[in-house]
């Protein structure tokens, strides 16, 4: 079933099976999740030392920590005795980890501090072993605050595994007229019933909301705007009308980009008019003057001028530079997905900018927005779907023809309809199951045994 | 036990009697007060319904004009404006979510929702101006293909008295498992 996983992707097709098989699920984890940057989280989710934030690599669990130096360390969230979970809090700050079954204490950078009845172990037990350890990921590398961990020794670089995907975190940065960002205003947790690749299949999907969004285009196109707004209500139903956008708007000035290792962006989307009264806003002219007054004139408007609605860094992060949203896919089974959804606050930009960015995501990656439910609604129903056999492969083909190369190693469809993004998530795919397994992948696979058992 | 019921229609009466006499001075203070507490029960078990009967239109009618709605993402969330929230909803969004629930084109309604809620522990947290805070306890049970869900929490409603009975000035639902991985959220608490 499994040797040559490459049989289940044909041009413009996928099979069902990749999306229902328990097997290559597992898979999946070891040689995906196993392997790749895995984004983990944003540096300012960290901000002093002893400052954590327990999250997964795939299924694994494993703690972001800014250790006593002020380094950013990722470690696996796992004893080095008998295996318990050390970090139970979602975040905090420490000095120090403590296991609470026999007390083994760790560094905040996963060295063992110390052993409760060390004279009892073995002669050959060595606490100052790197295994002996709450293991520190293989690889962790940041790139401008964000941090991705590889559990593959060696791999690409990050700079080379996210290529120009770069330039959409640029985006997300360089709009802060300070040049930083910050995560900031909680995060959603929503779930659905399939499988985690669902998700970024649909970020750059540009043909459905006409369709699955049907009913908030309907009800926020009646909407008078006659009735009482703090402000909140107004920018959602703005997104929601503009979900209503003709087939000939996503033909013609909608783009979509796809580069090397799976990743995508859709382009050329709103411009800054569309959704806040924006560029003729007194908010938005205060915001252009505190960019301009720190980035000049020129840059500042060849910032405003990117457009790039979702950005895809597979196989687990989507983000939104111009409204400053991000997402993370955790597969939890074959059937099974949670994504969690942060906000960045752009440092230096007027604070109202903040609460636009609180409002949009609410609804647009709210667990009860009037827009995402019906996303989710689709992931569902995919994942009920799949279980017939009655078509064997899905169609991923539109566009197949059209498509055309771009800049940077990458392709683009024609226009945004273009499935191309799913398809160039599949070859990453099957580049990604059907690697020959190196020293590291061996490694990686010999940790999930031991995980397991 | 015979005496119980009896004692509690007499208390009501006395109650009823003494609503006016109360507010004009003198009189030990609880009776209003208790009589505000049925007045509200029967509105937030009025209000429960509506939801439960899929009268959404009619749940809509509750609110003021310039009322909100807002269920939080995390257990004691100061502000609606600084933090994401499950639900944030002024008026104007409201309006939209409500219209949307009746639409045969809102997938994640199809099939609906079944519901079916309980309130209790109700109490009036204090008056406000012309208004008045209840807090209450809620579950809601939700079914829906096949899958039935649990939600508990505590409400609190602004309560104004208007013309044509009693309105929600705000409403607030504090999930107790708020901040939980959750499926899709489609039926108001």
């Amino acid at each position: 079933m499994t040797d040559d996983l490459s049989r289940f992707i044909r041009p413009g097709r996928v099979h069902r099976q990749i999306y229902t098989d328990p097997a290559i699920f597992e898979l999946e984890l070891q040689r995906i999740f196993g392997v790749a940057w895995i984004y983990v989280g944003h540096e300012s989710q960290v901000k002093n030392p002893g400052d954590y934030f327990r999250t997964f690599i795939g299924r694994k669990p494993v703690v972001l920590v800014r250790d006593a130096e002020g380094q950013v360390c990722v470690i696996h969230n796992q004893c080095a005795h008998r295996g318990s979970l050390v970090v139970a809090n979602d975040r905090g700050n420490t000095s120090e980890f403590q296991c609470c079954y026999h007390g083994w204490t760790y560094h905040l950078d996963g060295r063992l501090k110390a052993v409760p009845l060390q004279h009892g172990y073995p002669q050959d037990f060595d606490p100052g072993s790197p295994k002996t350890a709450m293991v520190p990921v293989t690889r962790v590398k940041s790139y401008r605050g964000f941090v991705f961990a590889s559990e593959a020794a060696d791999g690409p670089s990050l700079a080379d595994f996210l290529g120009h995907m770069t330039t959409s975190l640029d985006d997300m940065i360089d709009r802060a007229p300070d040049g930083e960002v910050e995560v900031a205003g909680g995060v959603f947790k929503h779930a659905y019933d399939g499988n985690w690749k669902l998700y970024l299949e649909n970020l750059c999907d540009a043909a459905h909301p006409l369709f699955t969004h049907r009913s908030s285009i309907d009800a926020a196109q009646q909407q008078s705007d006659e009735a009482y707004s703090n402000g909140s209500g107004e920018i959602a139903i703005r997104q929601m009308r503009q979900n209503g956008a003709p087939y000939s708007f996503w033909e013609s000035q909608v783009g979509i980009w796809t580069y090397p290792n799976g990743h995508s962006y859709l382009g050329d989307y709103h411009d800054d008019a569309k959704l806040v009264a924006a560029l003729k806003d007194p908010l938005f002219r205060d915001y252009i003057a505190a960019l301009e007054k720190k980035k000049g004139k020129a840059e500042t408007r060849r910032l405003l001028e990117v457009r790039r609605w979702n950005s895809n860094v597979y196989p687990n992060l989507s983000f939104m530079s111009q409204f400053q949203q991000l997402r993370v896919v955790h597969p939890i089974a074959v059937n099974r997905t949670v994504v969690h959804t942060y906000n960045f606050r752009l440092k230096g930009a007027p604070e109202q900018m903040f609460r636009n960015t609180i409002s949009f995501a609410n609804i647009v990656n709210g667990t009860g927005s009037l827009v995402l439910t019906d996303d989710l609604e689709i992931y569902n129903r995919i994942g009920m779907g799949l279980a017939s056999e009655g078509a064997e492969w899905i169609e991923i083909g539109r566009g197949l023809e059209s498509d055309v190369p771009d800049a940077h190693h990458g392709k683009r469809g024609r226009n945004s309809t273009s499935e191309i993004y799913i398809r160039n998530m599949l070859d990453a795919w099957v580049g990604y199951m059907t690697a020959e397994p190196s020293a590291a992948g061996r490694e990686g696979l010999g940790g999930e045994i031991r995980a397991a058992s | 036990m015979a005496k119980k019921p009896k004692r509690a229609q007499k208390t009501a009466v006395v109650r009823q009697r003494r609503r006016l006499p109360a507010r004009s001075g003198g009189a030990r203070i609880p009776a209003p007060r208790v009589l505000d507490l049925l007045r509200c029960e029967q509105f937030l078990l009025h209000e429960a319904r509506l939801l439960d009967d899929g009268k959404f239109d009619d749940w809509l009618a509750l609110f003021t004009p310039d009322a909100w709605y807002w269920v939080p993402s995390e257990p004691n969330q100061a502000d609606p404006f600084e933090t994401v929230s499950l639900i944030y909803d002024d008026r104007r969004l409201l309006e939209t979510r409500v219209r949307r629930l009746a639409s045969p084109r809102m997938y994640s309604q199809e099939p609906r929702s079944r519901t079916s809620r309980m309130i209790g522990n109700i109490t009036i947290e204090g008056p406000d101006g012309n208004a008045s805070i209840v807090r209450s306890k809620f579950t809601v049970i939700e079914y829906r293909r096949e899958q039935q869900r649990l939600f508990g929490g505590t409400a609190l409603h602004r309560l104004v008295q208007a013309d044509g009975g009693i309105m929600i000035a705000w409403k607030r639902v504090d999930l107790v498992n708020c901040d939980a991985p959750l499926d899709g959220i489609t039926v108001p608490f």
